[in-house]
């Protein structure tokens, strides 16, 4: 168990090694001067100069990357271009929006898939499962930026039930939450249903059936347990997906998240504000999937055995 | 299974008409009407028009050629890298195949689009940095695919005698190992030829794709948000046919799953 708990964080260090350097390289990317993009061409020399050394541009490329390492060490992103302000505080201070939202949307695609997925299950190839499936092939085709301005359409319009965008309370929090969670839920009802259906043909289940047991308790105590493992991993992939910023869903809807606060980097050209958030959102998505691994392990003592 | 009337059917018939008329209709999709303004769809103009008075429908099937192009060199230029990619990195092996399987986790850390988002913002927009950024993206995909596959391919029996004859290496992937993997890139590039498409239409919705006055299904729901209250068939219209065609790839890429007993 310590062996693999070693190997999956000397892992996620290599990986998160791997990705700030992508993201390192992300600014020599930027066509021309990056420089003259981000100050535009009326900027003053001393002005170009001034802001070339503070981001370290003047330097040799490999001694920038030294910089750069040695920052990301004390967990030093830099500043923002814009708002002069670091860029470790910008994203604190728009982190609370994104995990709010995530836990939100997560909840909503659990209580929308688990219902969805065992009804398809337990009535296999009848149509509750043709049902039931299609929903899901229906959510999964439905991109979040056509999904969002139904939902506003629909909620805030039509019915003015709730709150177009912002962030003002609960209320303004279920259209984003329902964009998310749905499309979730689609993806997790069709993995529930696949997981249900492999746990139930077990012997194991024949013969709790044989022994008399209820439906319901064979349910809860021998199916869900077992059919739960693959599930909690594509719940862990999708937690981190969420985490890392659902960048479309929080620009419809004006959420103050990180996804929102990266496309107004990209907008405002602040590359360092731009790398900042992108090292943030897939940390943390490499994070949630290597704490993911671990759990499956932990829950699951075959492959705590076996490995 | 064929001829069969059912959704998928009816659905791809859709798509067959809309690229007939694409390919033959004469469109003016730029086509700037100050009477025809935000006008709801019509005997005349039977989808309306957008905010400037043009035409959506042509708007639509202008959008249409963009979007399919672009996801169809992105989708084969994916498929090319990432299978050159997975195929050599399996069957070198040793050290090439650990340094190559490491850089594809590390593209594999960026969770969805966020890596292409990150490009396309960086590079500024146009259609030529729309297919590097989902290109970055995308060839991930193939070639863990085609390293998972070559994996196990390379110690089958045939491949063992051809290296016995002393066949080499580049014919023996070329003839003996590549053609193995026709059926699950085949499944793959269709879940991926719905994915770009949502990626494109994403990345335009974003402000960072197509640009004006160019027409992309993506750019056309991010302008008609803009209207939601009063014409809401600005989005409702390009947001109905982009489902409709991811929706046929995904249900394609079942049947095509289904039919080349993949998995």
């Amino acid at each position: 168990m310590w062996g693999v708990l070693a190997s999956r964080i000397s892992r996620f260090l290599l990986v998160t090694f791997g990705v700030s350097t992508l993201v390192f390289f992300l600014i020599h990317l930027v066509p021309g001067d990056p420089v003259e993009v981000m100050l535009g061409e009326s900027a003053s020399v001393t002005d170009r100069e001034a802001m070339r050394v503070s981001l370290n541009l003047h330097l040799p490329i490999w001694q920038q990357l030294a910089l750069y390492y040695q920052h990301l060490f004390q967990l030093d992103l830099g500043t923002s271009l814009h708002s002069s302000q670091p860029v470790v505080t910008i994203i604190m201070s728009r982190l609370g929006a994104t995990i709010e939202l995530a836990i939100a949307a997560l909840i909503i695609a659990i209580l929308l898939a688990i219902p969805l997925g065992t009804i398809a299950a337990k009535r296999h190839r009848q149509w509750p499962d043709y049902l039931s499936s299609s929903i899901a092939l229906f959510g999964i085709s439905v991109p979040n930026f056509v999904a969002g301005p139904v939902l506003i359409l629909l909620f805030a319009i039509y019915l003015g039930w709730l709150p177009v965008s912002g962030r003002a309370g609960v209320a303004s929090m279920v259209l984003p939450a329902l964009t998310l969670g749905t499309a979730m839920a689609a993806i997790l009802s069709r993995m529930l249903r696949s997981s249900l259906l492999d746990v139930m043909h077990t012997p194991y289940v024949l013969s709790a059936r044989a022994r008399g047991l209820s439906e319901t308790r064979i349910l809860f105590k021998h199916i869900y347990p077992n059919a739960m493992l693959p599930v909690i991993t594509l719940l862990g992939l999708q937690l981190g997906g969420l985490l890392a910023g659902a960048i479309i869903t929080e620009t419809i809807f004006s959420w103050p998240g990180i996804g929102l606060l990266t496309i107004e980097a990209i907008q405002k050209r602040d590359y360092p504000l731009v790398q900042g958030c992108v090292i943030l959102i897939s940390v943390s998505y490499i994070l949630v999937n290597m704490c993911t691994d671990i759990l499956y392990r932990v829950i699951d003592p075959r492959i705590r055995e076996a490995t | 299974m064929r001829g069969r009337v059912n959704f998928t059917n009816v659905l791809l018939a859709f798509w067959l008409l809309l690229l007939l008329i694409g390919i033959t209709a004469e469109l003016h999709p730029d086509e700037v009407s100050l009477a025809h303004i935000l006008q709801p769809p019509s005997s005349e103009l039977w989808l309306g028009a957008d905010d400037l008075g043009r035409p959506v429908f042509d708007r639509l099937i202008a959008g249409a050629r963009v979007s399919l192009l672009l996801a169809v060199i992105v989708v084969m230029i994916s498929l090319f890298v990432g299978l050159s990619v997975g195929v050599l990195s399996a069957y070198i092996g040793g050290k090439f195949d650990n340094v190559i399987s490491h850089i594809i986790d590390i593209f594999l850390a960026f969770p969805g689009i966020l890596l292409a988002i990150a490009l396309a913002g960086i590079l500024g927009p146009g259609e030529l940095n729309v297919i590097i950024a989902l290109t970055a993206v995308g060839w991930v995909g193939f070639a863990r695919l085609a390293r998972a596959q070559v994996l196990s391919i390379r110690h089958y029996d045939h491949v063992s005698a051809a290296q016995a004859l002393g066949q080499p290496s580049y014919r023996i992937l070329l003839l003996h190992i590549v053609p193995l993997l026709a059926a699950p890139i085949i499944v793959e590039a269709s879940f991926a030829f719905a994915s770009v498409m949502i990626a494109e239409a994403g990345l335009s919705f974003l402000g960072l794709g197509v640009q004006p006055p160019q027409a992309s299904w993506g750019s056309m729901i991010r302008d008609g948000s803009r209207y939601l209250l009063v014409a809401p068939h600005l989005t409702l219209i390009p947001g109905l046919v982009l489902m409709s065609a991811v929706l046929l790839f995904n249900l394609a890429g079942d049947r095509l799953r289904d039919h080349l007993n993949v998995k």
